[in-house]
């Protein structure tokens, strides 16, 4: 019985919506990742157009404990720009791929942000005081004749508005062939890993005028290429381990301590195709478009065209739980092909407990997978049900046959309308949606 | 799985996908390439084990000596419904016999062309010569019979040699390597006609090419096998065990580009379809200098049919 009511089912309330309201939607505005940082105080956006938005939610008010502090537009800045790459005659889009936070280790925040072929490492920090009283200097920065001062003082800090400012602290470039798809920052801190369509290299924070290839599956010959890189990520705890996923629909897990190229996984997650499922689409739909490790480490998630699945590291032959998100669409692959549906790439994320996993889906669709009582719901991100604190009604997708009341057909969906990235709070039940230009931002309902 | 478009149709779609995402921003996505190319390889699966099946239906119903009449060339394909597509040919341990010769043929860099379109039975009345070539099939070390001739070759009932035939049919023997060819428009030429080296018989079989109207028997293809690119100038399609060792004239030189302004050209589409020897090779497959190699003995074409042209660049080979 999907999602409503019982005891210890979350009620999902809408709690805010960001973005530009009217359809048209200006191709610069799409949102292309989403991601909360450790504390789940800032939650960061990007977009197509190169740009990073960062909101901070505000401290709970004694006042209103009925629900959480919402999350307001902290800082805007342009992470990365157009360029082109003279030599191959290729445009370097400067769409942001993927946001990943460091953890705090001062006042200032940072975070890894990377379009096709550059990371960059960005220091986001506040400025709520400035300097006022220099003798030499105006208020407004002229300077002063000398000659005229008569008497000194000491320049002291007095208040200003909050000014947050980002900057960009390192810059690793040139090191990617392809497209980079994932980064992944280390459990020391220090390190992270980027992956590309062929390879994974492995960079210090500090360091950018290099860095260590260490997976590279690019066949001597690339008429013999058979599979991609499609995500990438470090184990949360083992610094030495990492993951990556295929469009082959396989996972890797290597050791670093292995060898200097981790060629050679360590384990080989695979599950056997259904020979009953073959059709022309079977490779894309089984490409894996999203691995995340689970936060305790145990398990990791991954995502292909029509499901989820959750692995057990220890078990290479077979996902331990597999969710379906819209099996409806199966009958429909080939409309999905030619409409270029079929190769979005949904990503997938674990709550702070590893007990429920949430993925998006076409109409502005969401699925949650409770894993403990096998339980799933479908919600909607839509500006209809923005009152908040207003409970959201479950959705049900209509497969065939006689549609019920409140039953979506299949063909009614609107397919441009795709939730891609999604983000769950990594201690509370807050959760963030993107749809194509709008960021929903959901709670639960607090009693 | 029920898919509304048939097998040429998905082909075109996808052709249609390479050649544009060469204009789109940001590059070449590797990626959704080889997702495409893996949707372009099934839909050749399927579309050639659908003219298997019918050119086996014809040979049952033609045992002997009578000429097999391969489909008519019918560009565009006729309005008849897509065929009805069931689940993909599988491995051979699954599939009955046609299906797997079908495989046989898709992993073949044998594969030289295949016929347009799937003619309705009504037309095999058409004569000989205008019937366009069917596909040919690799030779197979494990054709069945102790007596039978190693050699796997189909023979179209046409005028061979006639350079005036509009047919499409090229006839390759795999024994005395002979190809033999009657050109229309953009497709081979006789290669080895021209050369004597080709020319001459494999040892112990002295047998010309054959006489019009003559019928070879044919064999069930190999298993299926690995999809692995097909080097150029690299002799035989790789895995055929125990086969007399065959390179066909190198195929990628010979096709004429891809015209995106006419993507419902199915004979372009026919020809392009072979291009697409196992899987990502042919996309990324160069564009040939002249094509003019010597590959086992055999010498291919000096008129050096053109370049991909412009689609198959859409694979950036790093």
């Amino acid at each position: 019985f999907p999602g409503a009511g019982g005891g210890n089912d979350i009620q999902w309330c809408f709690s805010q919506v960001k973005g530009a309201v009217d359809d048209d939607v200006a191709e610069a505005d799409i949102i292309s990742t989403v991601e909360f940082n450790h504390s789940g105080e800032l939650l960061a956006t990007g977009d197509k157009g190169g740009r990073v938005v960062i909101f901070q939610q505000e401290q709970e008010n004694k006042t209103q404990s009925h629900s959480r502090g919402e999350y307001n537009v902290y800082s805007t800045f342009q992470s990365h720009e157009p360029e082109f790459d003279y030599l191959k005659s290729l445009e370097i889009e400067e769409k942001i791929n993927k946001i990943r936070w460091l953890p705090q280790k001062n006042a200032a925040q940072f975070l890894l942000s990377t379009n096709d072929k550059t990371i960059k490492l960005w220091k986001i920090s506040e400025r709520d005081k400035r300097p006022e009283g220099y003798n030499l200097k105006e208020e407004d920065g002229r300077y002063r004749d000398p000659t005229t001062v008569t008497t000194l003082r000491v320049p002291v800090f007095r208040p200003m508005d909050l000014m947050v400012e980002a900057s960009p602290r390192r810059i690793f470039a040139n090191a990617h062939t392809y497209h980079i798809n994932s980064i992944s920052i280390n459990s020391d801190y220090e390190t992270y890993l980027s992956a590309d369509d062929l390879r994974i290299n492995l960079w210090h924070l500090e360091i950018t005028d290099r860095s260590f290839n260490i997976v590279d599956i690019k066949p001597a010959n690339m008429e013999e290429l058979t599979e991609v890189i499609t995500a990438a990520e470090f184990h949360p705890n083992s610094c030495n381990t990492f993951v990556y996923s295929s469009s082959k629909g396989t996972i890797r897990l290597c050791d670093m301590r292995a060898s200097a190229l981790c060629d050679r996984h360590s384990k080989l997650f695979e599950e056997p195709e259904d020979p009953s499922n073959r059709s022309f689409f079977s490779e894309i739909i089984s490409s894996i478009s999203d691995v995340k490790f689970s936060h305790s480490g145990r398990y990791m998630m991954t995502r292909d065209y029509l499901s989820v699945k959750i692995w057990d590291l220890n078990m290479e032959n077979r996902p331990v739980e597999t969710y379906q998100v819209h099996e409806y669409l199966r009958s429909k692959l080939c409309s999905l092909y030619e409409n270029d549906c079929i190769f979005d790439k949904f990503e997938c994320c674990w709550n702070g407990s590893d007990s429920i996993v949430m993925t998006g889906s076409y109409n502005n669709f969401f699925r949650m997978f409770d894993r403990n009582t096998k339980r799933d719901i479908t919600l909607e991100a839509s500006r209809e049900n923005n009152k908040p604190r207003t409970v959201l009604k479950p959705r049900k997708v209509c497969a065939s046959g006689k549609r019920k009341k409140d039953e979506i057909s299949v063909d009614s969906l609107d397919f441009n309308k795709k939730i891609l990235h999604t983000a769950w709070h990594p201690k509370e039940n807050i959760i963030a949606v993107a749809t194509t230009n709008n960021l929903y931002i959901f709670q639960d309902k607090m009693n | 799985m029920e898919c509304t478009l048939d097998a040429q149709s998905l082909i075109s779609i996808s052709l249609r996908k390479i050649h544009s995402s060469r204009t789109q921003r940001g590059g070449i996505k590797l990626h959704k390439n080889l997702l495409v190319s893996y949707v372009l390889r099934n839909a050749r699966q399927l579309y050639l084990s659908e003219r298997y099946a019918e050119l086996y239906r014809r040979q049952q119903h033609y045992p002997d000596g009578a000429p097999l009449l391969a489909m008519p060339a019918c560009p565009p394909p006729p309005a008849a419904s897509p065929p009805e597509l069931g689940a993909l040919p599988l491995p051979p341990d699954a599939q009955d016999r046609e299906a797997r010769s079908c495989s046989a043929v898709r992993g073949g860099a044998e594969l030289l062309e295949v016929p347009v379109c799937a003619a309705p039975p009504e037309l095999q009345q058409r004569a000989p010569c205008r019937d366009s070539s069917p596909a040919f099939y690799r030779a197979s070390s494990t054709a069945p019979g102790p007596g039978s001739p190693p050699g796997l070759l189909y023979a179209a009932g046409c005028d061979f040699g006639a350079p005036h035939c509009s047919s499409r049919t090229t006839v390759l023997d795999l024994d005395t390597h002979v190809v033999t060819t009657v050109e229309n428009g953009y497709l081979h030429q006789d290669c080895c006609s021209q050369c004597p080296c080709c020319c001459q018989p494999a040892a112990g079989l002295a047998s010309p090419p054959p006489a019009p109207g003559t019928k070879r028997k044919y064999y069930p293809g190999q298993e299926e096998e690995e999809e692995e690119g097909v080097e150029e100038g690299e002799p035989g399609g790789g895995g055929v065990a125990g086969g007399p060792p065959f390179a066909p004239c190198t195929k990628r030189a010979r096709f004429e580009e891809y015209s995106a302004e006419h993507p419902q050209d199915s004979s372009n589409i026919s020809n392009l379809i072979s291009i697409f020897g196992s899987g990502f090779t042919g996309l990324v497959s160069r564009q040939q200098a002249d094509s003019e190699q010597p590959l086992n003995g055999q010498l291919c074409s000096k008129q050096a049919l053109a370049s991909l042209g412009a689609w198959t660049r859409a694979i950036v080979a790093f």
